[in-house]
């Protein structure tokens, strides 16, 4: 009974489905294409129902990852959970950090020519970027504090949202008009904003053609932008020029994308200055945008301190973007970036370091436009500067033997490395260069002088040693100032040379 | 170590407390200098017979001010005019030195003009406390914490705000192809040039170009003074939709529900200010070299340990800005062979220092911990991929307080999940460091847990506490390795002396080492203010996100073109708030956020919601269904709410009288009434 009723219904069923199937527009024809088709070829039916099946199945299959995952139970997860142990959040210090921990100057009071440190004793400081000795300057300080008592310290967020006040405004035109290009933006912090303003133009799939001897922070940018990254012997530009015709020959048939080269104007790294106009020459044959980082050449190089394109003579606008810094000789902080309207403007809304920061505290801001001011209007405060930085030079390059200054003339940061032959002779290692200079920084505040080395970049964690890429040569770092006159800066010039010669005669 | 003295009560030799007031005086003295000339001579006679020495009176002066101090800490309900607790500067009550033999002057005195202009800038900057009932603490109540539940409004919304964006892109297009035809040179930029490739992709600059820039005047508003309980807007118009704005010349004083002055720390007067201008004389304005050269002073190791104290780590490193602390952090924390868990939502800076470290990341739906543990269980299960090597480290970093949403992040758990996965957390306390806790320690504090359970402990300095910059505090060992590896430590720019010293006396005034009671009063009126203006949002109707304590109150919008409207009426009512939308939200939830701040009064929050009652019948913005509360509270007792019974009953959307919300608020933020 139950069973013929179920039958019932069932032919019912296909019945109805049957007829329902009858009655759409165009059935028949799909019955007498499957019908002519069983006839007529029937491995090719099973082929389109064995396709219509798999894609039934593809469609209706879970998403799976790329991933290959191992299947687990639940008991052997929590086991494998159980069993992890892992590596301590950072490694032990190695003797090197350690002793860079433990000698790492304090300084009590004001930072000046002459400084007080924690141990008591007073030195003369070359170590501080303090070119200019503007710290010391009362008028700047009374200024600063007119602004502190209008604005307060921090500007409490970022430019976008309330966070841009008039003094930004008024810096970013002073500093506009000292480059003599059309705009400028300006960032809270100057290590941050190449790293920031590189990855805002170049994406993925750029090209970036960059010296190889270039800061951390550009390294960080070009790394973040993960642009296609080509690098050219140190200022050496025959090596720039056969990179950029190589580049011009591979890209020749792909579409055209963006082209970038990155400079420094004085490399940090080394000391020396760019070949501007050499550079604006290849940049203009190949079609290339000039990213020029001038962190340490703007306000030092030039008559009145705009960096290397005064110092070259080259039209501010002929170079793309200039990134600079508002800290170190300028005494106030942030960085800038001056270029056309359109990279301004690309970047207030794009750079992550500009958009997802606070913005910079009021009287830095208006610091800095009066130190630029100051050094355009003074220019003996330069020259000053440059006397003090031949004093120096006189009493370590050509008189040491053992190391020799790669800085620019009109660089205040020297920078002196190893002389090749004393590194061959006496079989230094790039640690043991670090060692003994380290032991000419100490003998050299023993004597009162507080200088340092300068830094190799921190190598990324997990890397292979011979992945980490270019470091710079150790290098002891000598920051001369016009705070001091200039019998006490070849003072303090003897007492650097001595401590070289001390340290290194006393190895081996 | 050297001597520990952050200077600008170092060199006074009067006792801690009553110094920033004595400060103030002196700094009064001085500027009242040609005046106090005449004065004195005016009255020989009286000082004559008055007798008292000047040091004789000093101490007296010195004596008086402890004393009110002391009374007013005791009896914590001054009148208005005695505001010398919240604002020491201010010195109404406490006359110069000069004037005190001549002209007692009572508590009750009017002003002088040139105090009474002194105290209206004073509160223009930080508003007086109204009453002792607008005061909370900021705590975790205990027991299980919930994910804030977030309403929907009606489809209808939902679907014209698509619709909204459809017309916006169409449009967008069909001026674009006439543009590129007809006015081809303001295109020229996003064409090939002489050989060169565009700097912006067409289809990139799309939204900016055609939808942003129709409410770029709601952006980068330029301000003037000090952004504390108001900001001052300059004044500017466009004549060619938005592309360039020229400035009026005139400005305008907007209630401040913008900035992130969560503490009311942005002044221009009062102990911060003045220590921040004793050091600029002492030590100068910067300090121009990076940390590990010789911008090291005594100041930044004062301020690293006042840091590792206030957060309760045994080490801080300080940094000059927030964004670089995550990004170079990162990277000395983990590498290749190491795994970042991060919360889809997390900061832009925690995102670019995970790219920069080279570990691999992955992420987890916004704090959501069943989704974290899942994930943990597959990759601690799976390994490295291809070759399911274990990970070297596992990093989970998490936010304390999320800017966008409100939300906070899920800690109890967080910390459970630790202990059985064997994770490192990090929490970027940006937002929730000074904001949240009973003694404004950020979300540990808040949440009643150890410093300790927690690796590393990341923060800003720009948001409560007035300054610039941010930290990291962590074990000794962990900061000792970043100070030699941290690429912010070796390159960068070193904080400068007034951000330092603004950083080190807001944290002593919020730990009550400064003027004992001002920094609990700020933590206190903050946390009310929070939950206050929270409440009466819901109650008006709107639909607001985020835990109940957290000062950040998102508003929802929905239609784009709700989000100008919305920051043009407040405007116009002299409010000035921040209205984000896509890229920074999901498309449809476009929002308005208000930043609430201990500076303002509930007067100023009263203000707030008056103009949001007004905005909202205005715009169409009070959808709320009722389910995230805010209904009346008599319609169902606190046991059922917390039994969760109130889903079964049918919920009323709320839409108080704007009367009755003020009437009620203050009362029902005291009461435990949840918003």
């Amino acid at each position: 009974m139950d069973f013929n009723g179920a039958q019932g219904t069932v032919v019912r069923l296909f019945n109805d489905a049957n007829a329902q199937f009858h009655k759409m527009p165009g059935s028949a024809i799909i019955l007498r294409y499957i019908k002519s088709s069983y006839q007529d070829d029937p491995v090719r039916s099973a082929i389109e129902l064995f396709l219509f099946l798999f894609a039934v199945r593809y469609l209706l299959a879970p998403t799976y990852s790329t991933h290959k995952k191992v299947a687990l139970r639940e008991e052997e997860i929590d086991e494998l959970v159980d069993d992890w142990t892992p590596e301590p959040l950072v490694a032990a210090q190695t003797p090197l950090e350690e002793m860079e921990n433990e000698k790492r100057p304090v300084i009590v009071g004001p930072t000046g020519p002459k400084s007080k440190l924690s141990n008591g004793r007073t030195v003369t400081n070359l170590a501080s970027y303090n070119f200019y000795n503007f710290i010391a300057n009362e008028t700047l300080k009374e200024k600063a504090i007119q602004t502190l008592r209008t604005y307060g310290v921090g500007p409490c967020g970022p430019p976008g949202f309330y966070g841009t006040q008039d003094v930004h405004i008024k810096t970013e035109h002073d500093v506009a008009a000292a480059l003599g290009t059309p705009a400028c933006i300006i960032y809270a912090q100057s290590f941050s904003t190449i790293s920031s303003v590189i990855p805002s133009f170049s994406k993925r799939g750029d090209i970036i053609v960059a010296d190889k001897a270039v800061n951390f922070p550009i390294r960080k940018g070009i790394q973040i932008s993960r642009s296609t990254v080509r690098w050219y012997e140190h200022n050496d530009m025959e090596d720039l020029e056969r990179v950029l015709q190589k580049v011009v020959k591979e890209q020749a048939k792909k579409p055209l994308t963006r082209r970038f080269i990155i400079t420094e104007g004085l490399f940090e790294n080394i000391g020396d200055v760019v070949n501007l106009p050499k550079i604006i020459e290849l940049k203009l044959k190949y079609k290339f945008r000039l990213i020029l980082d001038e962190t340490w050449s703007y306000g030092v190089l030039g008559r009145s301190g705009r960096g290397v394109t005064e110092a070259q003579n080259v039209d501010g606008t002929e170079v793309d973007m200039i990134i600079g810094s508002l800290s170190g000789p300028l005494c106030a902080a942030g960085g800038f970036c001056a270029a056309n309207e359109e990279v301004v403007e690309h970047q207030r809304i794009s750079s992550a370091s500009y958009t997802y920061s606070a913005a910079l505290p009021a009287l830095l801001s208006t610091t800095a436009s009066e130190t630029m001011a100051l050094l355009q209007e003074q220019p003996e405060i330069i020259t000053s500067l440059r006397d003090n930085i031949t004093s120096m030079r006189a009493q370590l390059d050509p008189r040491s033997d053992w190391v020799n200054c790669t800085s620019a003339v009109d660089n205040p940061i020297m920078l002196l490395v190893l002389k090749p032959e004393v590194v061959a002779s006496k079989d230094l290692s790039y640690l043991d260069q670090h060692q003994l200079f380290q032991d000419v920084v100490d003998e050299c505040l023993a004597n009162g002088v507080l200088i340092t080395r300068l830094k190799s970049m921190p190598v990324d964690l997990g890397i292979h040693p011979r992945d980490q890429g270019w470091q710079p040569t150790p290098a002891l770092k000598v920051c001369v100032t016009n705070g001091l006159t200039k019998k006490e800066t070849e003072k303090a010039g003897i007492v650097i040379r001595h401590a070289i010669t001390k340290v290194i005669t006393r190895r081996k | 170590m050297p001597a520990r003295s952050i200077n600008p009560f170092a060199t006074s030799s009067t006792p801690v407390i009553s110094s920033p007031s004595l400060d103030a005086i002196n700094e009064k003295r001085d500027r009242e200098q040609p005046r106090r000339t005449s004065f004195t001579k005016g009255n020989k006679f009286t000082a004559l017979f008055g007798g008292a020495s000047p040091k004789a009176r000093d101490a007296a002066l010195r004596e008086a001010i402890v004393a009110q101090q002391q009374a007013l800490l005791n009896s914590p309900s001054p009148p208005q005019l005695v505001a010398p607790i919240s604002l020491p500067s201010i010195s109404v009550t406490n006359p110069t030195n000069e004037k005190m033999p001549t002209e007692p002057k009572t508590l009750f005195q009017p002003p002088s003009p040139e105090d009474a202009r002194l105290l209206a800038k004073a509160h223009a900057q930080f508003g007086p406390l109204g009453s002792q009932s607008h005061r909370c603490v900021s705590q975790f109540p205990g027991g299980e914490f919930a994910e804030p539940i977030e309403d929907e409004p009606p489809y209808y919304y939902l679907f014209t705000t698509y619709i909204s964006y459809l017309i916006l892109i169409f449009f967008g297009h069909v001026r674009d192809f006439f543009g590129k035809r007809f006015r081809r040179q303001h295109y020229s930029h996003l064409a090939e040039r002489d050989g060169y490739a565009p700097l912006n992709s067409d289809f990139d600059n799309f939204y900016t170009r055609r939808l942003k820039m129709r409410i770029n005047d709601c952006f980068s508003r330029p301000t003037t003074g000090v952004p504390g309980r108001y900001i001052t807007l300059l004044d500017r118009t466009s004549n060619d939709g938005n592309h360039t704005f020229k400035f009026t010349g005139t400005t305008t004083e907007t209630l401040n529900l913008s900035s992130y002055n969560y503490l009311g720390f942005a002044q221009s007067m009062g102990p911060c200010a003045d220590a921040a201008e004793a050091v600029v004389r002492k030590y100068g304005i910067s300090s121009v070299s990076p940390r590990s050269d010789s911008g090291t002073t005594d100041l930044s190791v004062e301020v690293e340990d006042l840091v590792a104290k206030f957060i309760g780590k045994p080490a801080s490193m300080v940094f000059s800005m927030g964004y670089v602390t995550n990004a170079t952090t990162f990277p000395t924390l983990v590498g290749k062979g190491c795994l970042i868990i991060s919360d889809e939502l997390n900061h832009s800076s925690i995102r670019f220092g995970s790219r920069l470290s080279g570990a691999m990341i992955e992420m987890f739906k916004h704090n959501d911990m069943h989704d974290l543990e899942r994930k943990l269980r597959e990759v601690i299960s799976q390994g490295q991929p291809r070759t399911h090597r274990p990970w070297k480290k596992i990093l989970v970093a998490v936010e304390g307080l999320y800017s966008m949403e409100g939300t906070m992040c899920n800690l109890p758990v967080l910390v459970e999940l630790k202990k059985k996965y064997k994770f490192n957390l990090f929490v970027d306390e940006a937002h929730s460091v000074g904001a949240l806790g009973p003694k404004g320690r950020g979300v540990c504090d808040y949440f009643g847990i150890d410093p300790a359970e927690i690796d590393i402990l990341m923060g800003t300095f720009t948001k409560s506490f007035g300054a610039n910059g941010g930290y990291i505090a962590a074990e000794k060992s962990i900061i000792d390795k970043l100070r030699v590896q941290n690429a912010g430590m070796l390159f960068a720019e070193s904080p400068t002396p007034p951000v330092l010293v603004q950083i080190a006396s807001s944290l002593r005034l919020i730990t009550g080492e400064l003027s004992p009671g001002q920094g609990a009063e700020r933590l206190q009126r903050l946390a009310f203010n929070s939950r206050y203006l929270r409440l009466g949002l819901k109650r008006l109707g709107f639909i607001v996100y985020g835990h109940d304590d957290s000062p950040i109150i998102p508003l929802l919008l929905y239609n784009p073109a709700k989000m100008p409207a919305f920051s043009h009426e407040m405007l116009k009512r002299k409010i000035s708030v921040v209205v984000v939308g896509y890229p920074a939200t999901p498309l449809v939830s476009s929002r308005a956020r208000f930043c609430v701040s201990a500076a303002h009064t509930k007067d100023d929050l009263d203000r707030t919601l008056a103009a949001c009652d007004e905005a909202g019948e205005l715009l169409q913005l009070k959808f709320s269904s009722g389910v995230a509360g805010g209904a009346m509270p008599e319609e169902f007792t606190l046991q059922e709410e917390k039994d969760g019974l109130r889903e079964q009953k049918p919920v009323t959307p709320p839409r108080w009288k704007l009367e009755d919300v003020i009437a009620r608020g203050v009362e029902d933020v005291q009461g435990s009434v949840l918003p």
